[in-house]
C-alpha cells in the first residue's frame, strides 16, 4: 500500500473512488438491462458518477502534488489504495439487486453532496453543487423502482426484499465518520437520521419493511475489500496494465 | 452583464441573454460573434452562448463551464471553441472551465429554446431549474404544439435530455431536462 496520502487528498479519494466503482459497475448492465429505458437510465447514471469521479480524481490528485492525474489514480492503483465503499462495489446481481444498492447509496450521495456544496473548500464545494443536481435524478429514479419492483407482481416483490436484504449490511459504513472526513468538515454520522427518513417513507410506499438489522461490514476507506473489487478493477484496468501508460 | 469596464464573471449573474452585443470592446464583440457560431457537438442546433455554456468573455480569455460533469461533448466543445479562435485571429484568447456557479438551463436563451423546439426539442421551462422533479408540468410537444404528453423515460439519448411522447400526434420527442 502506498504511502498516505494528506487527509484532504483521502477525502477527494473517498468521493472519486466511490463515484468511479458504482459508474464502472453501472456501465456493465450496458446492453443487457430488462428493457431500452432502463438501459439508458442506467448507462446515463453511470456517466455521472464517471463524471463526478474525474472531478474528484482529479482534485485529490492536485492536493497530493505528487503528479498523478484522475487517469493515473484510476488505471493506476491497485485494491488496497482504493477508497470507496463496499456498496458500491458489490455485484449487480439481478436489477432489484442493482436497485436496492443504488437506491441505498444515491440518497447517501445526494444528502452528502448537498452538505459538501457548503463546504469552506470551494473546489470541494464547487464539485458537489454541480453533481447534487444529478445526483437528485439517481434519487428519484431508483425510489421510483423501489416502489414499482416492492408494490409490483409476487416475483419482483421478493426480488427487491433479496436486493435490499443484501446491500442493507453495508449501509453503516457509509456513515461511519473519522479523522480523514474531519480534515474536510465532514460529519457523515449526522447525515443518518435524514437518510433514515428517505428511505424509510420510500419502503413505505413500496409496502416495504426495512431489512432486518445485519452486522455491519466495514473496511472498505481503508482499503480492505471484498473479492468482488479485484475483479472489476481487473476489467476496468485492463488496458493500462497490459500498456502502462499508453494514450489515444 | 459583461461590460468593457469589468468584464469578469460575476457570481450568480446569469450573461447576456440571446448573447446580445453589450457595449464591450471591439475584440470582445468579434469573439462573442464568432462563438455565436460555435455550434453544440451533441445538439448542432444551438451555438455554445445559446446553450450558456459561454460565462464570460474577455479579451483575454473565454470562460466555459460543463452542462453535465460527465458530459462527453466537453472536450470537443473546448475544442471547436478553440478551432474558431484560432480562425478567427484570436490565439492569444485562452479558454478556461469553471464548475461554480454550476450550470443551469436558465442560462439557456430565449433564441436558443425557439432553435431547441424547432429542432424537435421541447425546451426546458424557464426559472424551474430548482422545482421538484416529481409532478412536472406536461411538455409541449414540438411537432404538434399539444400539451397531451407523457413522459416514457427521464434518461434519454445524451444526459441532458428525457424521453417524452405525445398523445396527441402519436410523436415521440426529446425534452431538454430541467437542471
Amino acid at each position: 500500500m502506498a504511502d498516505a496520502p494528506p487527509p484532504l487528498a483521502a477525502c477527494a479519494l473517498r468521493l472519486g473512488d466511490d463515484a468511479l466503482i458504482l459508474g464502472q459497475r453501472l456501465s456493465e448492465w450496458c446492453g443487457h438491462a430488462p428493457a431500452i429505458e432502463i438501459d439508458l437510465s442506467l448507462a446515463n447514471v453511470a456517466l455521472d458518477q464517471i463524471g463526478q469521479a474525474a472531478h474528484f480524481l482529479g482534485l485529490a490528485g492536485e492536493i497530493e502534488g505528487k503528479g498523478r492525474d484522475a487517469d493515473k489514480l484510476a488505471f493506476h492503483r491497485d485494491v488496497m489504495d482504493f477508497a470507496n465503499c463496499l456498496l458500491v462495489e458489490q455485484p449487480n446481481g439481478d436489477f432489484a439487486q442493482t436497485v436496492a444498492r443504488q437506491f441505498l447509496f444515491s440518497h447517501y450521495q445526494e444528502l452528502l453532496y448537498a452538505a459538501l456544496a457548503e463546504s469552506k473548500d470551494a473546489r470541494f464545494a464547487a464539485i458537489a453543487a454541480k453533481a447534487l443536481k444529478e445526483v437528485k435524478y439517481h434519487a428519484t429514479l431508483a425510489s421510483d423502482w423501489v416502489v414499482r419492483l416492492g408494490d409490483g407482481a409476487e416475483e419482483s416483490r421478493a426480488r427487491m426484499i433479496a436486493g435490499l436484504d443484501w446491500m442493507w449490511r453495508f449501509a453503516d459504513e457509509l456513515f461511519a465518520a473519522d479523522e480523514i472526513d474531519a480534515a474536510l468538515g465532514l460529519d457523515k454520522a449526522a447525515l443518518r437520521s435524514a437518510w433514515d427518513a428517505r428511505i424509510d417513507a420510500v419502503l413505505a410506499d413500496a409496502t416495504l419493511e426495512r431489512p432486518a438489522a445485519h452486522r455491519p461490514v466495514l473496511g472498505g476507506r481503508t482499503g480492505r475489500h471484498s473479492e468482488h473489487l479485484g475483479h472489476l478493477l481487473s476489467e476496468m484496468q485492463f488496458l493500462q496494465r497490459a500498456y502502462p501508460g499508453a494514450a489515444w | 452583464m459583461v461590460t468593457a469596464q469589468a468584464p469578469a464573471w460575476t457570481a450568480g449573474v446569469p450573461p447576456a441573454s440571446d448573447g446580445a452585443i453589450d457595449a464591450a470592446s471591439p475584440a470582445v464583440q468579434a469573439v462573442r460573434a464568432l462563438l455565436a457560431n460555435v455550434p453544440d457537438p451533441e445538439i448542432p442546433a444551438v451555438s455554445v452562448i445559446d446553450l450558456g455554456i459561454v460565462r464570460d468573455v474577455s479579451a483575454l480569455r473565454v470562460l466555459i463551464t460543463p452542462t453535465y460533469t460527465g458530459c462527453p461533448a466537453t472536450l470537443a466543445i473546448e475544442q471547436a471553441i478553440r478551432a474558431a479562435l484560432d480562425g478567427g485571429g484570436f490565439a492569444d484568447v485562452a479558454i478556461e472551465t469553471t464548475l461554480s456557479p454550476p450550470w443551469s438551463t436558465d442560462w439557456i436563451s430565449d433564441r436558443g429554446r425557439e432553435k431547441l423546439r424547432a429542432y424537435g426539442i421541447a425546451p426546458p421551462p424557464k426559472g424551474a431549474a430548482a422545482a421538484s422533479l416529481k409532478n412536472q408540468a406536461p411538455a409541449e410537444c414540438p411537432r404538434c404544439g399539444s400539451s397531451e404528453t407523457e413522459e416514457i423515460s427521464r434518461f434519454g439519448s445524451t444526459p441532458c435530455k428525457a424521453l417524452w411522447r405525445c398523445t396527441a400526434c402519436a410523436e415521440p420527442f426529446d425534452r431538454f431536462k430541467c437542471h
